[in-house]
C-alpha cells in the first residue's frame, strides 16, 4: 500500500523575477513585467509591483493568485492602519506586517516570493527580502524569482562590500547614484532574460525617492 | 453526596432525568423568578410614591418594555441625547457633499472632540451626541468599507452602508441587556447613483436628505436651510460650502464664527472625503463674510477682541494672522484628534 499522492496541486509558479537596491536617499524596485504557465506565456504585460503606503513597494514573483491576495490583504490593513493612526505606514512596519502576515499562513503559505522597498525613517534606501512563509532580513539589495540565482550573484559583484571579513556595514545602502542604480537593474535583467525563459517582454521599474515616486519601462526580449 | 455525584460519561444521567436534581433545579428557578417579580414590584412602589414631573411613567426603565402609547421611551431618551450634542450639518449637491460641525472644546486646556470621521474615500459622517458611540460606530462603517472593498474591488454604496447601520442601531432597540446608541449620525457620500446625505437615528431609522442639521440649536440652521434647499442641487462646490458656513453660524447664535471653532469636510466627484485645514476654512469665511452680527468696521475702530475681528473687512491677507491666532492652540491638537 503506497502512499497517496495528490493528484492536483493549490499552486503553480507564473514565473518572473524581481529585483531591489537600496540608495542612501532612494529605492529602485523592478520586475519583469511576463506571466506564465509552465512552457506557455499567459500574458506578456502584468505588473508585479504594488505601491502599499506612500513609501513603500513591493515586488513579488510566484503564484501571482496568491500574490494578488497577499496585496489585497496587505492594502487592506493599511487602510486600517491609517485610520487608526492617522498616517501612512512606515517601511518598516509594513515589513513587519508582511512577514506577520505570511508567517499567519505557515501550513498553507501564499506562494509569493517578495521583495520590498522603500524609505525608511531617515529617508534612506531600505529592502527587505523574504521567503515564502514569512523569514525576512533587511538588505542593500536583494532579488527574487525565477532569475534570481543569475542576477544574485551579479550583484553580490557590483555590489557587496569588498571584504566579506568585515562585519556588516550598518549602512546596507549602495553608495551609488539614482541612475547608475537603475543603469545596474537594467543590466540584470536583460542578461537573465538572456538565459531565463520564464523572464522577459518587458521591464518595470519603480523608483521612489524623496520627490515621490515614478515608474519606467524598457522593452527585454520577447523569446 | 453519594457516589451518583461523581459519575461521569456514560454512568452520569442527564439532570433532566435525576428526579433529585431537576427538582432542585426547579425550586432554583421559581426562587429567581420571585426574585426579579418582586424587584420590579418594589420599582413600581418606588415610581409611584416619588412624582416627579419630569419622570414620564413607570414604563422607561427598558428599552424592552413597551408603553400603553405605544412607545419605547428608552429610544426616545436615546434621541434626546443627540440633541444635546452640538450641532453638525449636512448639504448636498448633485456632484458633492458638504459636512459641517460645530467643535468647542471643554476648556482652553483642552482639544476639541473629533466629531467628523473618514469613513472611506468616498464617505465620511458627523456625529452629534455621544462621541464616543460615534466612534464606535465610526470604526464599523470603516471595517465594512474595507470589507465591502476587499471582496468586490469598488467602493460600498451609500445606501446599503446607511441600512447595516441602522440594523445594527436596531438591534440595541430589542435586547435588554443593551442600550440604544446615544448619537445620530450624518452619513454623507458618493457613489454611482450620485451624492447622498444620510441621517441615522438612534431609533435605527434612517432618511435621505438634501440638507440637515442635527444637535443643539440645529432648528436655527434648519430653517436657514429649509429656505435655500432648491439651490443646492445645483450649486457649486464654493456655494455649498459657503451655505454649510451660514448655516453653521446660524447654530452659534451670535457668536462669533472662526475656523478654530468649527470643522467643514467635503467629498465630491473627483475629490476623495476630506477636512479642510483650518487656513482654508478661515480664508473661506473671511471671503464670504460669515464672521458674525458685527456692523462694518472702520479701519480705525481698534479690534476688542484678540482673534481677527477685522476678518469681515479683510481679504486672505490678514486670514493668515488670523488663523495663526487659532494655530498655536491648536498646533497640539492635531496628533491627539483620531
Amino acid at each position: 500500500m503506497t502512499k497517496q499522492q495528490a493528484n492536483w496541486s493549490p499552486y503553480d509558479n507564473n514565473g518572473g523575477t524581481c529585483v531591489a537596491i537600496a540608495g542612501s536617499d532612494y529605492c529602485v524596485i523592478a520586475s519583469d513585467t511576463r506571466m506564465s504557465t509552465g512552457y506557455s506565456i499567459l500574458t506578456r504585460d502584468y505588473s508585479k509591483i504594488i505601491q502599499l503606503a506612500d513609501k513603500s513597494v513591493m515586488a513579488s514573483s510566484g503564484f501571482q493568485a496568491d500574490v494578488r491576495a497577499l496585496q489585497k490583504v496587505l492594502s487592506a490593513r493599511h487602510l486600517l492602519y491609517q485610520h487608526q493612526h492617522n498616517k501612512q505606514m512606515s517601511c518598516p512596519a509594513m515589513a513587519q506586517l508582511l512577514s506577520n502576515t505570511l508567517y499567519y499562513k505557515r501550513f498553507f503559505p501564499y506562494y509569493s516570493f517578495n521583495v520590498l522597498g522603500g524609505l525608511d525613517h531617515e529617508g534612506k534606501g531600505c529592502v527587505y527580502t523574504y521567503d515564502a512563509v514569512g523569514s525576512y532580513e533587511r538588505v542593500g539589495y536583494s532579488s527574487q524569482g525565477s532569475g534570481s540565482t543569475l542576477i544574485t550573484p551579479f550583484l553580490d559583484n557590483q555590489l557587496k562590500s569588498p571584504s566579506p571579513l568585515l562585519l556588516p556595514a550598518k549602512d546596507a545602502v549602495t553608495p551609488l547614484s539614482e541612475t547608475e542604480a537603475i543603469d545596474l537593474v537594467r543590466t540584470c535583467f536583460v542578461s537573465a532574460t538572456e538565459r531565463d525563459i520564464y523572464t522577459g517582454d518587458k521591464l518595470e521599474i519603480v523608483v521612489l525617492n524623496a520627490s515621490g515616486i515614478r515608474r519606467e519601462y524598457m522593452e527585454l526580449r520577447k523569446d | 453526596m453519594s457516589p451518583n455525584d461523581f459519575k461521569t460519561g456514560q454512568d452520569a444521567k442527564h439532570w433532566a432525568e435525576d428526579p433529585r436534581v431537576r427538582d432542585e433545579h426547579r425550586e432554583r428557578e421559581r426562587e429567581r423568578e420571585r426574585g426579579d417579580t418582586y424587584k420590579f414590584v418594589e420599582s413600581i412602589h418606588f415610581c409611584c410614591t416619588i412624582k416627579f414631573t419630569m419622570f414620564r411613567n413607570q414604563y422607561d426603565t427598558d428599552v424592552t418594555t413597551w408603553s400603553p402609547a405605544g412607545r419605547l421611551f428608552q429610544v426616545e431618551y436615546a434621541m434626546e441625547a443627540v440633541k444635546q450634542g452640538s450641532a453638525a450639518i449636512g448639504l448636498r449637491s448633485k456632484t458633492h457633499v458638504v459636512l459641517a460641525c460645530v467643535n468647542k472644546a471643554n476648556s482652553e486646556l483642552s482639544s476639541h472632540q473629533k466629531k467628523i470621521f473618514k469613513v472611506d474615500d468616498h464617505i465620511g459622517v458627523a456625529i452629534a451626541g455621544l462621541t464616543a458611540d460615534g466612534r464606535v460606530l465610526s470604526r464599523y462603517m470603516r471595517n465594512e468599507c474595507i470589507n465591502y472593498s476587499y471582496t468586490y474591488e469598488s467602493p460600498l454604496p451609500v445606501g446599503r452602508l446607511v441600512v447595516q447601520l441602522a440594523d445594527k442601531a436596531q438591534v440595541c432597540t430589542q435586547r435588554s441587556w443593551k442600550r440604544p446608541y446615544g448619537v445620530g449620525l450624518l452619513v454623507g457620500g458618493l457613489d454611482e447613483s450620485g451624492a447622498h446625505l444620510y441621517y441615522n437615528c438612534p431609533s435605527g431609522n434612517y432618511f435621505e436628505y438634501q440638507a440637515f442639521a442635527i444637535g443643539s440649536r440645529s432648528q436655527a440652521a434648519k430653517t436657514y436651510l429649509e429656505r435655500k434647499f432648491e439651490s443646492f442641487v445645483d450649486s457649486s462646490r464654493e456655494n455649498l460650502i459657503k451655505d454649510a458656513l451660514f448655516a453653521l453660524r446660524e447654530t452659534l447664535q451670535g457668536e462669533k464664527l472662526t475656523s478654530s471653532i468649527c470643522t467643514i469636510s467635503i467629498v465630491g466627484v473627483g475629490e476623495a472625503f476630506h477636512t479642510l485645514d483650518q487656513e482654508t476654512v478661515q480664508g473661506l469665511i473671511n471671503e464670504f463674510e460669515v464672521v458674525g452680527e458685527e456692523p462694518p468696521a472702520d479701519e480705525a475702530a481698534p479690534p476688542e477682541q484678540g482673534a481677527g475681528t477685522e476678518a469681515a473687512l479683510a481679504p486672505a491677507a490678514p486670514a493668515a494672522a488670523a488663523a495663526d491666532e487659532g494655530a498655536p492652540a491648536d498646533q497640539g491638537v492635531a496628533p491627539m484628534d483620531i
